[in-house]
């Protein structure tokens, strides 16, 4: 369902809008207001945390200043690390650093898939206030998980999707 | 944008050295295998030398061309890629080009002197280097036209080469003519004009093409 928001699948039937507009037609113009990251990280092994971010953040058209990049990664407790190529991360730094994203973007919507997945308890909640401030400031996220989200806010839903069908979770359109 | 997938091509290559040589060692042996095998006979080196250095050039590219998409496809960073608010042309462009200016450049460069081997002459030499300048890139345009409709299949390496050789027939065509001609002592003009526009051809093509079967191959 991520993927096809994303953009990056297109569904079997049904249309997803942004604003109106659906997205394939909106293509790069949507790619704009997303951050989409995935159960695969996109943490390049060979690059440290800091060039994974740096880059990240240049493909995606908003370029950051290594002190820039250095604050995010403190904040989500890599200080330090920063400069180790990825291969000798843990699953769930290497996650950290991903989500790392998160804080330099200024995209609206956010897709996350399995956010809290390999994160420890702390973790876990950093990502969950950064997900709550992103919120606050009107900004939208989509997120798959199957552990629980505390998140304080008071525009929260929640879609079961566990019952339904993959296909018959898709068809409706959803008023993005 | 551009320039970040570029410099990161770059980066990622030089943290990854290994590979690139061994793509280069490949060109070097498999051409020198030819006059250890063969012997000392000067005029029959120089008659197949434009052939087995464009056939090696060919076989060293399909080495590296498994790679431009196969570890971004992996670990997620494709997805990425195709997010990105710009032209997935230009996306497939900056990793095209990285990945000529990694393996290709450096075969072209050695290439006037592994034709040493094969009793070229200076003039002849050029042309080779020439050729192979004009002809690698439209290798690497046309190959991650494979690369990319490959992403992902067990066995892939294979199904590339099956798929693109063919298509690399017109180079080899051109780009041996080219030296062939120089050989013989007429001008080597003609062939190269013709790699030139197959040049432009592809750079205009194969982008595109390459864009749409990265979409098929991440749905």
């Amino acid at each position: 369902l991520l993927r096809i928001i994303s953009g990056l699948v297109s569904p079997e039937s049904g249309e997803i809008r942004w604003q109106g507009a659906p997205v394939r037609t909106l293509a790069e113009e949507y790619s704009r207001s997303v951050t989409y990251i995935g159960h695969r990280t996109a943490v390049k092994e060979e690059l440290s945390s800091l060039e994974n971010l740096r880059i990240a953040n240049g493909l995606s058209g908003t370029s950051i200043s290594g002190s820039e990049a250095q604050q995010a990664l403190a904040k989500v407790g890599l200080a330090g690390r920063e400069n180790l190529p990825a291969r000798f991360l843990s699953e769930g730094q290497r996650r950290r650093s991903a989500l790392a994203r998160l804080l330099t973007c200024r995209t609206t919507l956010w897709l996350l898939d399995e956010v809290l997945a390999s994160l420890d308890r702390a973790a876990g909640s950093l990502i969950e206030s950064i997900i709550g401030e992103h919120l606050n400031k009107g900004g939208i996220a989509i997120v798959a998980t199957h552990q629980e989200l505390h998140i304080s806010t008071d525009s929260f839903q929640r879609l079961e999707l566990a019952a339904v069908s993959y296909s018959e979770a898709v068809s409706p359109r959803l008023p993005l | 944008m551009f320039r970040w997938i570029i410099a990161r091509d770059l980066t990622l290559a030089w943290r990854r050295r290994a590979d690139v040589l061994s793509t280069l060692f490949f060109f070097v042996i498999v051409v020198s295998l030819f006059p250890l095998g063969i012997g000392p006979e000067a005029k029959l080196l120089s008659a197949i030398a434009p052939g087995v250095v464009w056939v090696a050039a060919l076989l060293a590219s399909m080495l590296s061309l498994g790679r431009v998409f196969a570890n971004d496809y992996q670990d997620g960073t494709l997805e990425q890629m195709l997010l990105t608010p710009q032209p997935l042309y230009l996306v497939v462009l900056g990793k095209v080009l990285a990945q000529w200016l990694v393996s290709e450049v450096p075969l072209v460069l050695i290439a006037p002197l592994i034709g040493v081997q094969f009793n070229l002459e200076r003039g002849t030499l050029a042309i080779l280097f020439l050729s192979l300048l004009i002809g690698t890139p439209i290798l690497s345009l046309i190959g991650s036209i494979g690369a990319a409709l490959t992403l992902g299949l067990r066995g892939g390496g294979v199904l590339i080469a099956l798929l693109i050789l063919p298509l690399y027939i017109p180079v080899l065509i051109f780009g041996a003519g080219a030296v062939d001609a120089s050989i013989s002592g007429m001008s080597a003009q003609a062939n190269l004009y013709l790699l030139s526009a197959f040049l432009v051809l592809s750079l205009v093509f194969a982008p595109w093409a390459t864009s749409a079967a990265l979409r098929i191959s991440l749905e």
